[in-house]
């Protein structure tokens, strides 16, 4: 005899829902078939509502950034390890030893599970790359706009070694400034993917943590005066930020800039000017003038820091702005960028 | 060297400054007529490598500062007004200011604007959107009018209902011609636009610099380009024999671009055109012609042109003929910034307005 059976409800889920974001059943099958496995460690596993974590006495340094980019798989990575990445920089850039991150997303309904299975896979991969720890993390879904966003938050610590003093108020007149690899490459490649533009590239986003370059400039050089990732507004901004808080001048040669063929064809093309555009995977680093050569020597050596340039130096100016030197012999200031750069026909 | 090596080549700049050092006597003023020169100019300082008697002024050269605040404010009303309208436009009309608003913050109200890198992006975006109404921001001088026009005519060879131009849209020659005309004018010599020269060819040119006895030199827009176009102007001057100089021989022809023009004039008749700064000047701009109606965003929505002459305090009108200098405007600086521009000079990297606020 036949027994009468309900249906049996569909278990395989293909995008997202907003449930997924309700705490309930399906909340939890994201956690423990998607971000545990992937995520695993000893802190997570304690299973609290907050991390707990034993940390050294001393300074810890703690950052958090957003990540938005659009679209989120992109030629050399994906918004995930971008996010991870990102605030590993971040740590690093203040001196700190990056060790716990957290994770934050916030997802649009119907995206596809499979894409938040590759997004969280890389999140993993650069985890383990930058040796730090995913320790907690939370998921919010909204309703469908384009079924194909999600953002993603994280917050990273990391401690202190006593023997690091970064800050841009320390840097002096005849400071030299290093730049560790080519500029504009994530900018000119989130761009080039945008599919209104029209020409393809080879270009490849530069994400990467830079955890051995800083671990080796600071173990042998402790008087670099500070470390800083010239992300969103490019190199213009953060000079222009650290002149700002240095109280002094910035001079930089626009000969010296390590920059891509591809990069800088871009640029042309669409009008754009490669001091401007955001960068993922480089640091500005200065040091005093006389470790120019030895910073220099260690950043190449070090993993992501083949292409490292000197490109300028730091110069009494009443005004504290940034300048560039053209290699036709005139000399211009570099202005801090208002609003977004958006291509010019002209 | 490559060829863009070649006319950055720092050597061959100050071989060109040391001659026109030499031949200067006089004070002259050289106007470009281009954004490209005016970035060209500024970036590389070449106004300071110039001798003391040379001053450099910034003619009429970028479309986007001389389009009309009414016209943004037309483009501005049809996508906020309207949720079927997507607009395409160029990047950097953006932040031009309308009468009351720009596009970036129409944007951020609504209205649907896509930024795009040619004109043909808009009948792409036009067939992907069958059930919208794709109106293109059409911009720019001679240089890009026939892009505009290539559109118009695709468009009806392939039966696409859905697209309309909002055009500004201006011919170079009449402007220059309206400005040589002014009493106060007091230009010497002139740097044409090579990229509108390789469209239009020469003959107006030759024309202008009869009439009016004033020297042209057709230049690019790298620094030696530049250098040169200069050198030729004040050889001219001092020698007070003039004449058109097709110092950009590798890009521009004697006769321009004829099937460029063919396409042009296929879609387009000259026709009055409001110049903000400037003004109505007439057989100055580009309008579709009666053939092509359904394609004209104006008649299509029957919208009218107010030809509005808005008072926003903006002196670009006289800086652009010569006769003041963004130093003079009481508002530089201060109610008028990169941020907040009262005018479209102020806004574009190569406006005037923002050249100096940056260097000066």
């Amino acid at each position: 005899m036949n027994t009468i059976t309900c249906p049996i409800p569909v278990q395989e889920r293909e995008h997202i829902q907003l449930a997924h974001g309700g705490g309930g059943k399906l909340t939890q099958e994201l956690i423990e078939t998607i971000f545990y496995p992937a995520f695993k460690n000893d802190i997570l596993e304690q299973e609290h509502d907050s991390a707990q974590i034993a940390m050294p006495g001393g300074r810890i340094a703690f950052t958090t950034d957003s990540f938005v980019v659009d679209p989120v798989f992109f030629p050399g990575g994906d918004i995930g390890e971008l996010a991870v990445n990102g605030t590993v920089n971040d740590l690093l850039c203040s001196g700190a030893v990056p060790q716990y991150i957290s994770v934050g997303f916030i997802i649009e309904e119907g995206f596809a599970i499979n894409d938040l299975k590759k997004i969280v896979q890389s999140i993993a991969d650069a985890a383990r790359k930058a040796n730090v720890k995913i320790v907690t993390g939370d998921t919010k879904v909204i309703e469908r706009i384009h079924g194909n966003q999600i953002y993603i938050n994280t917050s990273g610590i990391g401690s202190i070694p006593e023997s690091v003093a970064l800050s841009p108020k320390n840097v002096k007149h005849g400071d030299s400034v290093i730049v560790t690899g080519r500029i504009g490459e994530h900018g000119i490649c989130v761009l080039s993917t945008r599919n209104s533009l029209g020409f393809e590239t080879d270009i490849k986003s530069d994400t990467r943590s830079l955890n051995e370059i800083v671990r080796n400039l600071l173990k042998d050089i402790p008087q670099t005066r500070v470390l800083r990732d010239p992300t969103r507004g490019g190199l213009s901004s953060t000079l222009n930020e650290i002149a700002h808080t240095a109280g002094a001048g910035i001079e930089i040669n626009e000969e010296a800039l390590p920059i891509s063929k591809g990069v800088e064809s871009a640029c042309e093309l669409l009008g754009l000017d490669p001091l401007y555009i955001a960068n993922e995977g480089i640091l500005l680093v200065f040091v005093p003038g006389e470790y120019e050569k030895q910073a220099l020597e260690i950043i190449r050596n070090s993993e992501h820091g083949a292409d490292a340039m000197p490109i300028g130096k730091v110069i009494p100016d009443p005004a504290h702005r940034v300048y560039l030197q053209s290699a036709f012999g005139g000399k211009r200031v570099v202005e801090v960028l208002s609003g977004e750069q958006l291509p010019r026909i002209c | 060297m490559n060829q863009k090596e070649i006319y950055r080549d720092a050597n061959y700049g100050k071989q060109l400054v040391t001659a026109i050092r030499k031949i200067t006597t006089r004070p002259w003023k050289i106007m470009d007529t281009c954004g490209g020169q005016t970035h060209a100019i500024a970036r590389y300082r070449i106004e300071e490598m110039l001798p003391p008697e040379i001053s450099l002024i910034h003619g009429p050269g970028c479309p986007v500062c001389v389009t009309p605040a009414d016209t943004i404010d037309t483009a501005i009303e049809l996508a906020l007004n309207n949720k079927n309208v997507i607009i395409s436009t160029f990047g950097d009309m953006m932040r031009v200011p309308g009468s009351k608003y720009d596009l970036l913050t129409a944007k951020s109200l609504g209205a649907d604007i896509r930024i795009i890198y040619s004109p043909l992006d808009a009948l792409k975006t036009a067939m992907e959107n069958p059930s919208r109404e794709v109106i293109l921001f059409a911009i720019g001088f001679e240089t890009t009018a026939p892009v505009h026009a290539q559109v118009v005519y695709e468009s009806s060879k392939r039966k696409i209902r859905n697209l309309s131009l909002l055009t500004s849209l201006f011919a170079v020659p009449p402007v220059l011609e309206h400005l040589f005309a002014l009493p106060d004018f007091s230009v010497d010599g002139l740097l044409a636009a090579g990229h509108v020269c390789s469209i239009t060819g020469l003959s107006d040119y030759h024309r202008l610099s009869r009439n009016y006895q004033i020297p042209i030199s057709v230049t690019g827009f790298e620094p030696v380009d530049i250098l040169y176009g200069i050198y030729t102007n004040i050889r001219q001057l001092e020698e007070a024999d003039y004449s058109v100089c097709n110092a950009y021989s590798r890009m521009v022809p004697e006769e321009g671009n004829p099937k460029a023009r063919l396409v042009l004039d296929e879609i387009f008749e000259p026709s009055v055109q409001n110049w903000r700064g400037l003004g109505s000047l007439p057989a100055s701009g580009f309008k579709i012609k009666e053939k092509y109606k359904s394609f004209d965003t104006l008649k299509r929505y029957s919208i009218k042109n107010k030809c509005l002459i808005k008072d926003d305090g903006c002196i670009a009108g006289e800086i652009m003929k010569g006769i003041a200098k963004p130093v003079n405007c009481p508002h530089f600086g201060k109610a008028c910034r990169p941020e907040s521009p009262l005018g479209a000079a102020m806004v574009s990297s190569e406006g005037v307005c923002a050249a100096y606020y940056k260097y000066k």
